[in-house]
């Protein structure tokens, strides 16, 4: 017994030293094995004339006329032309794919003059019959291709009555009523010109097979990863500065950071403020630009304090604005006077003051109303587009008015809820909301969300129930004139009447910002916050 | 065998509860599709027009039947939010969910073993206290802060490794660039699971060393090998794998934060996003295919068990 014993102990310790030579080669093994990886990664260089730009979120679709979010904007903007578009950077038309255009003298009747020889990238020609096809794919439900739809946003050109061609080169508009706003709708991505070829070769799926005439051309699209455009060596307008860009959606914002400090990308667009600050040194550079956003308190007008349009303004008193904007959102916004936006110069009323602040007065107002200490609802959501840094504002707006002697209870909700609550009206149910902005013309915010004809039931956005007369005819009337110096006046009035009457609150004028590294230059944003990358070079 | 299609018949009314339980949650939280894509432009004149084009103006019920006749007929309709078939979608998705929650899986099944056998045959060593104090703290990490805090070490700090993706955005493409990729999510994913499966080890190996018979194996000269594998593992497996099989779905469902902090185009990114746009035959097909997956892969954990255990029958 004992000496098989002894043997088997021995057997044990030479299996055991066996055991641990093995341990020792597989842990070299395994080290050589990481460091190889470590090394192939580092070989993974970027190319020096591909642009990389961090997204938001990935696209829905690169049909120009079925998109909504300026997510999708930033895309198609490189790889469609309109008829029209925007001047660098200001927000009045000039022509594109249009050399010209010639309005009858009651405004309904726009007759556009087209660049001839131009091709799509599918090698099919534009000319009048693309344009008509685009426009009736849109608006005309019996059109063949109507169902490679929806097209929500197809009610910018709903005054269209019909598109005619005229000659090869030449296309007439006719539309229902004088519409202001139709050639600035005209340079939105909902213009865009696509392929009626691409479009009737691959139906539904062509805004995942996109044709246009831009200065890029689709390339790929691989889910969640990224979409590549190349450069469009015939472009009728110079070429790019790159030879692709490629756009990756990265939804979490400090990934995006983080890529970015990396260098895994060259651009990233809406960098949360606090995160700016480590953007200062000198690999990076800091873009900004104001744009036609405004961000306000919807105040319930018709019932509750807020039916007062003494306590309105108490609450515009009552905000601290300037700590709204440094503090909050470290400067990323500028403070708004009124409804308009100041982006839109010539329609802006410059003489505007914005509400001081002023807690003594707002309380002395309070005080004369006879509304001290009361309650009030208070609708905050917890993001969404343009609505910034909604929680800290909200909570930020919640003390200054708990100063005034308001009690404010607070409820937020997720974006869709948000709306959900607040696009039907406040009525039985808040006395006020945050809301926020961004449209391509003056017209569409005041005409949506100011008007009596657009309270919540007749189909707008007027969730405070705010009405005006006076208000109401300046816009009807400032929507209809073609003459731009008219509509500046009637516009110029307006906000002077809608500042004093205090419907909302009027916070911040959002500057946008990106982020590019050393590498990039040539870059500016727009204020029609539409990214164009034609110009951009990389080193 | 007939045993496992019992199984997989049962399975049938769990998913379809699973997708009626879906459905109608969607539908009741706040919000529609078309206000969701509509954004501030979203008037009810507006909403109810996208709406009909989108097919919603049918009552509930009628549009669950529409869709469960589909799916019948395999198909899942089309995503409103990505505007392509949803089966493409989850295919697409789903090989990077699998890469991602299979790695982790795996590293959680042997590293937890390992680290939890290891810490039981020292029991009360240094090695052992050092094993159970790291267990404890990678339980209590919430894997997305771990992921955020190892890209700033790993990926800005020391730039080893790629922020986020999947694959690199030039070159790349190839498995050692996917491994490149895959290493700081696989390993944030793993971390909890791991922790969980390592004290579990511990606990039934503990109890196992304790056994007389295992006192008599080794009285009887058996070589401290075969009584690891043979003696003990061969037991404690029995008690470990359907934690493993529980730590399947964990990974699974936690690959959700991991997706989204490190950019993979997984399900779980998906589904996220499908929630937030209310595109619900996105959600419905995402949420059937993980819990399919889930389902059958418990089968497969009981099937296994009835093989290594035979008192189960």
């Amino acid at each position: 017994m004992l000496p098989f014993l002894i043997i088997n102990i021995k057997q044990r310790e030479g299996i055991m030293l066996k055991y641990r030579e093995h341990v020792k080669k597989l842990r070299k093994l395994f080290i050589s094995l990481l460091s190889l990886i470590f090394i192939t990664g580092f070989a993974v260089t970027a190319n020096a004339k591909t642009l990389v730009v961090g997204q938001i979120a990935e696209p829905k679709s690169l049909d120009p006329s079925t998109v909504t979010a300026v997510n999708d904007f930033r895309i198609v903007m490189n790889i469609y032309d309109g008829l029209v578009r925007y001047t660098d950077g200001k927000l009045e038309v000039e022509p594109a794919l249009a050399k010209s255009w010639d309005i009858s003298s009651d405004g309904t009747v726009y007759t556009f003059n087209l660049r001839s020889g131009i091709k799509f990238h599918d090698g099919s020609d534009f000319n009048a019959d693309a344009v008509k096809f685009n426009f009736d794919r849109m608006l005309n439900k019996d059109h063949p291709y109507h169902n490679t739809g929806p097209f929500p946003l197809s009610f910018f050109f709903s005054a269209i009555k019909s598109v005619d061609v005229v000659n090869a080169n030449t296309v007439k508009f006719t539309l229902n009523e004088p519409y202001a706003p139709f050639l600035s709708n005209l340079a939105y991505p909902t213009g865009l010109i696509v392929s009626p070829a691409s479009v009737k070769k691959h139906g539904k799926d062509f805004g995942r097979n996109p044709s246009g005439t831009g200065a890029f051309k689709f390339n790929e699209w691989k889910s969640n990863e990224r979409v590549v455009v190349d450069k469009n060596s015939g472009y009728w307008d110079g070429k790019a500065g790159t030879d692709a860009v490629v756009f990756r959606p990265i939804t979490d914002a400090n990934t995006r950071v983080a890529e970015m400090l990396s260098g895994g990308i060259d651009m990233m667009v809406e960098v949360p403020p606090a995160s700016l600050s480590k953007f200062s040194g000198s690999k990076f550079s800091v873009v900004e630009q104001a744009g036609p956003h405004v961000w306000f308190l919807i105040l319930n007008a018709k019932e509750g304090p807020f039916a007062n349009k003494k306590v309105r303004q108490a609450a515009n008193y009552a905000i601290n604005k300037q700590a709204i904007v440094n503090d909050v959102l470290e400067g990323t916004a500028a403070i708004a006077a009124g409804p308009t936006p100041p982006a839109f110069a010539w329609a802006y009323n410059n003489s505007l003051q914005p509400y001081p602040y002023d807690p003594a007065k707002a309380k002395a107002l309070i005080k004369e109303a006879g509304v001290e200490g009361a309650k009030l609802t208070f609708y905050v959501t917890e993001g969404g587009s343009g609505m910034l840094d909604p929680v800290a504002m909200g909570t930020a707006i919640q003390a200054d008015l708990k100063a005034v002697g308001f009690d404010v209870e607070i409820k937020t909700f997720e974006w869709n809820s948000f709306l959900g609550e607040v696009n039907p009206g406040l009525e039985g149910k808040a006395d006020m909301a945050e809301m926020a902005w961004m449209t391509n013309d003056p017209d569409t915010l005041p005409f949506l969300a100011l008007r009596t004809e657009s309270w919540p039931d007749k189909g707008g956005f007027n969730s405070g129930y705010y009405s005006n007369p006076e208000v109401d005819e300046l816009l009807n009337k400032a929507r209809s004139s073609t003459n731009q110096k008219e509509r500046a006046k009637l516009y110029k009035k307006m906000q002077e009447i809608v500042q004093e009457d205090a419907p909302w609150v009027f916070v911040a004028n959002w500057k946008q910002n990106a982020v590019t590294s050393n590498k990039v230059s040539n870059f500016s944003l727009q204020p029609s916050f539409l990214l164009l990358l034609k110009d951009v070079k990389k080193k | 065998m007939n045993y496992f299609i019992q199984r997989l018949l049962s399975a049938i009314p769990v998913l379809l509860g699973i997708t009626i339980i879906v459905f109608f949650i969607i539908s009741l939280i706040p919000g529609d599709p078309a206000t969701a894509i509509l954004g501030s432009y979203a008037t009810p004149e507006n909403v109810k027009l996208l709406n009909e084009q989108l097919g919603l103006d049918k009552g509930l019920i009628q549009r669950y039947f529409i869709w469960l006749g589909n799916l019948v007929q395999g198909d899942l309709g089309r995503s409103f939010a990505l505007n392509r078939p949803v089966l493409d979608e989850i295919l697409e998705r789903f090989n990077a969910t699998l890469i991602l929650s299979g790695t982790a899986f795996i590293l959680c099944s042997v590293v937890g073993v390992l680290i939890g056998t290891i810490s039981a045959f020292k029991q009360y060593t240094i090695t052992d206290k050092i094993i159970t104090f790291t267990v404890l703290t990678g339980i209590s990490l919430p894997s997305f802060f771990l992921g955020m805090m190892m890209i700033l070490l790993f990926a800005v700090n020391l730039q080893w490794l790629p922020v986020s993706g999947m694959y690199a955005i030039y070159g790349g493409g190839d498995f050692l660039d996917l491994i490149h990729h895959l290493i700081m999510p696989a390993i944030a994913l793993a971390l909890v699971a791991t922790g969980v499966v390592a004290r579990i080890t511990r606990n039934s190996v503990l109890e196992i060393l304790r056994q007389d018979y295992i006192r008599t194996a080794r009285a009887k000269g058996v070589r401290e090998g075969n009584v690891l594998f043979k003696h003990v593992l061969r037991i404690a497996i029995v008690t470990i794998l359907p934690i493993l099989g529980l730590q399947a779905g964990f990974v699974l469902s936690g690959s959700v934060f991991i997706e989204i902090v490190f950019q993979w185009p997984g399900v779980g990114r998906m589904l996220v996003d499908a929630i937030l746009k209310r595109d619900i035959l996105l959600v419905q097909g995402g949420v059937m295919f993980v819990a399919a997956c889930y389902v059958l892969f418990n089968i497969a954990v009981d099937l296994l068990q009835r093989y290594l255990d035979p008192r189960i029958k």
